[in-house]
C-alpha cells in the first residue's frame, strides 16, 4: 500500500484510472466493454457518469470501486493501487474507504434499519451498540430517526432507500458510489433523493460518483462524464448540447 | 438472516426435528426391541450365573438337562446356591374357547428364585397354593383383553388345570408372549414328561467371587455351559439381531430419516440463500470477508439446529412417554447414546447441506450486486 506517484496521477486525485479495459466472454467470442479508459476522480465533487444503456457505466464504476477486476490497467484510490491488493487487503480496502448505494437497496430482511445502516460499522468491528447509536444520528438526519427499529419490509420504498443511504455513509468513507440510484423512482423522488445525497454524500474531503442515465437530474451534477459504447466521448461540468 | 423469511425458518425447523424425531425414535425402539431379546435374563435378577446344556444359545432357545446337573453344580466351589429352573412352551385354552402358545417357567419350589422382583397384583406367597399359575401383565392384555380381572381365572395348560393367583410385573419377551410363572414342582406337571426337563440352573456366587470365575471353573468341571448374566442377556440380544430383519428394517428408517432431513434442509437452505444471494453479494461488496459469512451462516445454522433437534428429542420422549402404558412399550428407556448420535446426523446433515448451499454464495462476485 505504498503511495506513489504514477505519471500523469494528481496526488489529490481520489481515483485515477488509466489504461482500463474490459473483456467479456460471450459464448465463443470476446467482447470488449471498455476500451482504455483514463480518468481522474477528485474529491469534493459530485461526478455522474451517464450513457445509454449497455455503454458500460455499470463495468467502470465496479472497476472504479474495487469489486471488479479489469483486464488491462492500473487503478488508484486515494493513491493505493487496489488491484495489486491481496483480495484480503481489497475487502478490508473497501470496508474502510468506500460506500456503496444499490439500485435495489439489498437491505438484510431480518435485522432492523438501524441494524441495516450498522453493517460496515459492525463488519469492522465496532461494538453493535454503538454501532447503531452512530447509524442512528444518520437515519435522524435522513429523517427517518422514527423508524429506526422496523424491519425492512415495515418501511416503505423511500424510507428503504434512505436506510441504504445511511449504510453507505455510515463509516464515512471517502469514496461513494452508487447505481442508478433514481431508476425505478418517479421524477419528483428522483429529485428529492439526489437532493438529499448532494446534501448528506457530498463533502469537501469525499469523493461522489453516480452512474445514470437520468437526464431529468442531469443538472445537479458538479462533472458529467459521458460513455459511448466504452469509450469517454465528454467530459465536463455540464452535458454536451447534443444529448 | 434466518429468521427474515418466516417459512423457510419453520421449514428447516421442520425437516431437522422431523429427522431428528424419526432418527432417535426409530433408534429407540430398535435398541428396546432387541433388548427384549434378554428379558428371560432380566426377569431372573437373582441368578448371576446361568448354567445350561452346551447346545443352548438364550433363555428361549434351550435344550433340557438331566437332572442330576444340579448336584454338579451344587458341588462346585464358589456356588453359594444353585436352584432349577425350567423353561417350556405349552398351549392354553381359555374361557372362550381360544388357543394361545405361552410360556411356561418353573421357579424353585422353596425359594422361588427365578421371578421377576416384583409383583404387579398378589404376593409370592400365592405360589404355595394348589394349582397356582402368575401370570405375566403383558399376558394379562393378550389373554383377557377385555378388560376383566383374571385373578382367579382356570385356565386349561396343556389339559391341567391352572388357576391365576397373582400377576407379575414383568419385562415382556421379544414376541410378547403370554408367560406363566409356577414352582418347578407344579411345572413338571404342566409340561408333559420328556426324561431331561430341567432347562437351566440358576446360581448365585459366593461372597468373594466373581460370576465370571465360578462361570469357568463350571464349565470345566461339570462340562455344562455356564454365562453370567450379561453374557447371556447379550447371547439373547444377538439372537434376534441375527435371526430378524429388524435391524434392517430399522436401520432403513433410520436411513430415510437421514435422507429426508438432508432433502428438506438441504433444498430449504439453498432456496434461502439463493433468495438472499443480493444481499450476500451487497455484503461482500461492502467489505465482508467470506469467512465471516459463513461464520453469519454457519451460527444461525447452529441455532435453528439446536431447536430443530431439541423439538425431535422432545416428541421422541413425548413418544415414548404416551406410549407408556401400551404393554408393547412397557420398560421402553432412550439410552444416552441414541440422543447424541441423532446430533450428530444432524450437525452432518447441516453441514453437508450448508457446504453445498453456501458455495453459490462464495462464488458469487461482488460485481454481481450491481446487476
Ligand atoms: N458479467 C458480464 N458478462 C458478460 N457481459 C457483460 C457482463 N457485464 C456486462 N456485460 C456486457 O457489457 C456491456 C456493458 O454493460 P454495463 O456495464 O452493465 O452497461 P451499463 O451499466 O452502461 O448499462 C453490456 O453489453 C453487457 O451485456
Ligand atoms: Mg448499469
Amino acid at each position: 500500500m505504498t503511495q506513489q506517484t504514477t505519471p500523469g496521477c494528481a496526488p489529490e486525485a481520489a481515483i485515477c484510472a488509466r489504461g482500463i479495459t474490459r473483456d467479456f466472454e460471450a459464448g465463443q467470442t470476446t467482447i470488449r466493454v471498455l476500451h482504455g479508459i483514463d480518468t481522474d476522480i477528485r474529491p469534493g465533487e459530485l461526478t455522474y457518469v451517464v450513457g445509454e444503456s449497455g455503454s458500460g457505466k455499470t463495468t467502470l464504476i465496479s472497476i472504479m470501486c474495487g469489486i471488479l477486476y479489469p483486464t488491462e490497467g492500473e487503478v488508484r484510490v486515494f493513491g493505493t493501487d487496489i488491484y495489486k491488493l491481496t483480495d484480503t487487503e481489497l475487502v478490508n480496502f473497501r470496508l474502510k474507504n468506500i460506500g456503496f448505494i444499490f439500485q435495489q437497496y439489498n437491505l438484510i430482511p431480518s435485522i432492523d434499519a438501524a441494524a441495516n445502516a450498522a453493517v460496515p460499522l459492525i463488519a469492522q468491528g465496532v461494538p453493535i451498540k454503538e454501532a447503531r447509536e452512530r447509524a442512528k444520528v444518520l437515519l435522524d438526519k435522513l429523517n427517518i430517526g422514527n423508524q429506526a427499529d422496523k424491519l425492512p419490509r415495515q418501511l416503505s420504498g423511500g424510507q428503504q432507500q434512505r436506510v441504504a443511504i445511511a449504510r453507505a455513509l455510515v463509516h464515512e468513507p471517502r469514496l461513494v458510489v452508487c447505481d442508478e440510484p433514481t431508476a425505478a423512482l418517479d421524477a419528483s423522488s428522483g429529485r428529492r433523493v439526489m437532493d438529499l445525497l448532494r446534501e448528506v454524500a457530498v463533502s469537501p474531503d469525499r469523493a461522489c460518483i453516480i452512474v445514470t442515465h437520468d437526464n431529468r437530474i442531469f443538472d445537479l451534477a458538479d462533472r458529467i462524464i459521458v460513455l459511448e459504447d466504452g469509450r469517454i466521448t465528454h467530459d465536463g461540468t455540464e452535458m454536451p448540447d447534443d444529448h | 438472516m434466518l429468521t427474515g423469511d418466516a417459512q423457510k425458518f419453520y421449514g428447516l425447523l421442520f425437516g431437522i426435528g422431523f429427522s431428528t424425531l424419526l432418527i432417535t425414535q426409530q433408534m429407540t425402539i430398535f435398541v428396546n426391541l432387541v433388548e427384549r431379546g434378554a428379558s428371560g435374563v432380566y426377569n431372573a435378577p437373582e441368578a448371576e450365573v446361568w448354567v445350561m446344556d452346551p447346545v443352548s444359545r438364550t433363555t428361549d432357545v434351550s435344550y433340557a438337562m438331566p437332572g442330576t446337573a444340579l448336584d454338579k453344580v451344587r458341588a462346585i466351589p464358589g456356588v453359594e446356591w444353585a436352584v432349577p429352573h425350567l423353561r417350556a412352551v405349552a398351549n392354553v385354552r381359555t374361557k372362550d374357547g381360544d388357543l394361545e402358545g405361552v410360556t411356561v417357567i418353573g421357579v424353585d419350589d422353596a425359594t422361588l428364585i427365578g421371578l421377576p422382583k416384583r409383583m404387579a397384583v398378589g404376593d409370592k406367597s400365592v405360589f404355595f397354593a394348589p394349582d397356582t399359575v402368575v401370570i405375566d401383565d403383558v399376558g394379562v392384555d393378550r389373554l383377557f383383553s377385555n378388560g376383566a380381572s383374571p385373578l382367579g381365572e382356570r385356565l386349561e395348560l396343556n389339559d391341567q388345570r391352572a388357576i391365576i393367583r397373582g400377576i407379575a410385573d414383568a419385562i415382556p419377551s421379544f414376541t410378547s408372549q403370554v408367560t406363566l410363572y409356577t414352582r418347578y414342582s407344579s411345572a413338571l406337571n404342566f409340561v408333559p414328561g420328556t426324561r431331561n426337563r430341567l432347562s437351566f440352573v440358576l446360581v448365585g456366587v459366593a461372597k468373594g467371587e466373581t460370576p465370571e470365575a465360578v462361570a469357568a471353573r463350571i464349565e470345566q468341571e461339570t462340562g455344562l455351559k455356564a454365562e453370567t448374566r450379561a453374557e447371556l442377556a447379550q447371547a439373547g440380544v444377538n439372537f434376534i439381531i441375527e435371526n430378524t430383519g429388524i435391524p434392517i428394517n430399522f436401520g432403513i428408517t433410520v436411513f430415510l430419516g437421514f435422507v429426508v432431513g438432508v432433502a428438506i434442509v438441504g433444498l430449504t437452505f439453498s432456496l434461502f440463500l439463493r433468495d438472499n444471494i443480493k444481499q450476500f453479494g451487497a455484503l461482500k461488496a461492502i467489505g465482508v470477508t467470506n469467512s465471516k459469512i459463513m461464520q453469519m451462516v454457519g451460527v444461525q445454522a447452529g441455532l435453528v439446529g439446536l431447536v430443530g433437534y431439541g423439538i425431535g428429542v422432545v416428541g421422541t420422549i413425548a413418544f415414548i412417554r404416551g406410549f407408556g402404558s401400551n404393554p408393547f412399550f412397557k420398560g421402553f428407556y432412550i439410552p444416552w447414546q441414541i440422543p447424541l448420535i441423532s446430533l450428530a446426523a444432524v450437525v452432518i446433515i447441516l453441514a453437508l447441506t450448508g457446504f453445498i448451499a453456501i458455495r453459490s454464495v462464495l462464488r458469487t462476485e461482488p460485481a454481481a450486486v450491481f446487476r
